[in-house]
């Protein structure tokens, strides 16, 4: 047999210790609590209702990025304008910035110094601590996983197709249902699955505009925090299980895209 | 047919001037030119693809200089096919009628007859992905008829072909071109091409029209030095004019006729300048001696070059003829052209 370079066993040497990085702690907090105590877990009304707030803010954070980002991230595919690199980067910030800092920015509109806090407040609604503010924090982070993704797929659609369309007789509108939509609706799933993902994992920003109602990620933090590790850990148990869930349909979903392609 | 006046385009990177063209009902024009010459971006327009600075389109009777592509009555095919890959062939060729009213019964025979002139039967329920170039190509030309279009577009649709693909591409144009009352409109920057489908032609660079014309004109006649190089006659020298003849630095060609102007251009095709090693007697008014320069293998031709005085002369003879002569670089040669070979402009 051909002997090997040393590079290719640095390659090998490496991916294996990322391997178990990831995984050594992963498995070992996964496979620590015992059965009995994970169905006690989630017999507990708390737990389920966090979980499921978790779920169903991130879910909105989900929603509302497809409504909202969709005709943007078209334009952003379609189109070349003056400061598009901007608008570019803009949406990339909220990846960037530190997360306990963005729920300090959300407040700081959304409180009663400033003009949107009081407007908002004057149609009662409420921000600071309460499933709104949550599902806010939420989509400002999520927002920008959606978009990069959906962006991506309408990129990967040739315009020619569309213009063909349009030249058979097809408005816009028609092209985009016949042609646009279904050539990218793969993409805005896989946008939609990620814009979750990272939604769910959120932590920092949540717990500064609203530490109730309680979601998953500050349930965790707060069992430790007041009973240790022992207590928090069939809660994460399944909050990881919820989001590896997640995570494994994006990964089916992605395999799927590269045999067509 | 189509009439297009005064029409200007201004992009980020690229303007198109002034162009007129007259197209007639039912013809098959081809517009020629090297790439980036501002073929594509015609064609966009034509289509209502592209945002026009000024002038008007009109098809037909009809002023649709301000229509929405999908309201023109013209369809265009692409180089790279551009078919719906997650539509079948089948419906991919019947995309079109779901937005016209076309009698049903019509369509399918329509149908029929576009999917039996193209070769399409056997692919019908195929995806696109699966099928070869000429076959995409085929596709995408029932597509494009199958909405009876007064006007197709074609957006150099054979040169991306493999060579065995082309003959099949280019014989299934003719034959829709035959069955169909529509009018054919080309883009291509392979002049071979140009001359086996169409009657008439233009020639573009540089986001204008250099001349407009039957194919044969072009071909024979050019009227500016970027025609005449574009379409082959790589004899191209600017001379003055002494009563019949040309005069190009010291040598003296003779034009057999008085052009009317006193300087100008002469052209002629390197496949009519005839190469010996000894004096032919023939009719041909113009001999010169000259010395090969140069012996380059085109293929299925050779291309010589050859000094006479200062000027250097272009000529093609087949590998044959180069043998039996026994040219190579140095050789002395007799180059002879008929006076009615040379094209002045």
């Amino acid at each position: 047999m051909k002997a090997r370079e040393p590079f290719f066993w640095i390659t090998i040497s490496c991916g294996a210790v990322i391997m178990a990085f990831i995984l050594l702690p992963l498995i070992e907090m996964m496979t620590a609590p015992s059965l009995a105590m994970l169905l006690e877990t989630i017999k507990d009304k708390n737990v389920v209702r966090s979980i499921w707030l978790s779920v169903y803010t991130a879910g909105s954070a989900a929603l509302i990025s497809f409504v909202l980002g969709t005709p943007l991230a078209y334009l952003l595919a379609r189109t070349t304008f003056v400061g598009k690199r901007l608008v570019e980067g803009i949406i990339d910030l909220p990846i960037a910035i530190p997360h306990p800092v963005v729920g300090i920015a959300i407040l700081s509109v959304a409180g009663k110094n400033h003009w949107l806090g009081q407007a908002l407040g004057e149609l009662g609604v409420r921000v600071m601590g309460s499933v709104t503010g949550i599902v806010i924090v939420l989509t400002f982070v999520g927002l920008p996983f959606y978009l990069n993704a959906v962006k991506n797929g309408f990129e990967n659609i040739s315009p020619r197709l569309e213009k063909v369309s349009r030249s058979l007789g097809a408005s816009m509108f028609s092209t985009f249902v016949r042609i646009t939509f279904p050539l990218a609706w793969r993409s805005m799933l896989i946008g939609l699955i990620m814009c979750c993902a990272r939604a769910i994992s959120e932590f920092g920003a949540v717990v500064i505009v609203a530490y109730h109602p309680m979601i998953a990620p500050v349930m965790i933090y707060e069992r430790f925090e007041a009973y240790g590790l022992k207590y928090s850990q069939p809660v994460a148990v399944w909050l990881v299980f919820i989001s590896l869930t997640l995570f494994l349909i994006l990964r089916i979903l992605t395999v799927r895209k590269k045999q067509e392609a | 047919m189509i009439t297009i006046e005064d029409l200007n385009i201004r992009l980020l990177d690229f303007h198109l001037h002034d162009i007129k063209l007259e197209i007639g009902e039912n013809e098959f024009f081809i517009l020629m030119g090297p790439t980036g010459a501002g073929k594509t971006v015609l064609l966009e327009a034509i289509a209502g693809l592209i945002p026009i600075t000024s002038g008007t389109i009109i098809i037909g009777e009809r002023d649709i200089t301000r229509l929405p592509p999908e309201r023109r009555g013209v369809s265009i095919v692409y180089q790279d096919y551009a078919l719906f890959p997650h539509l079948t062939v089948r419906d991919n060729i019947i995309y079109g009628l779901h937005f016209h009213h076309i009698d049903k019964t019509k369509a399918k025979k329509d149908f029929s007859r576009l999917v039996e002139e193209l070769n399409l039967v056997h692919l019908l329920r195929r995806l696109p992905t699966n099928l070869s170039g000429g076959e995409k190509q085929r596709v995408a030309l029932a597509r494009a008829l199958m909405v009876e279009p007064k006007v197709l577009l074609l957006d150099e649709p054979i040169s991306a072909l493999d060579p065995a693909f082309r003959e099949e591409v280019r014989n299934g144009l003719k034959r829709v071109h035959q069955s169909s009352d529509c009018t054919f409109f080309m883009v291509t920057h392979d002049f071979a091409e140009a001359l086996s489908l169409a009657d008439r032609a233009a020639v573009m660079h540089d986001g204008r029209i250099e001349q407009i014309g039957a194919m044969e004109d072009i071909f024979q006649r050019p009227r500016s030095t970027f025609v005449a190089d574009f379409v082959g006659m790589k004899n191209l020298f600017a001379a003055r004019y002494k009563g019949t003849k040309a005069v190009i630095d010291t040598v003296e060609i003779e034009l057999g006729r008085k052009p009317n102007t006193t300087h100008g251009y002469i052209a002629i095709r390197p496949e009519d300048i005839v190469m010996s090693t000894a004096q032919l007697s023939s009719s041909m008014r113009n001999s010169f001696r000259g010395t090969a320069k140069g012996v380059i293998n085109q293929g299925l031709f050779y291309e010589v070059r050859a000094q006479v005085g200062d000027i250097t002369f272009t000529s093609l003879i087949t590998k044959r003829s180069l043998l039996e002569l026994n040219i190579h670089e140095g050789s002395s040669l007799i180059l002879s052209f008929k006076s009615t070979a040379i094209h002045t402009f």
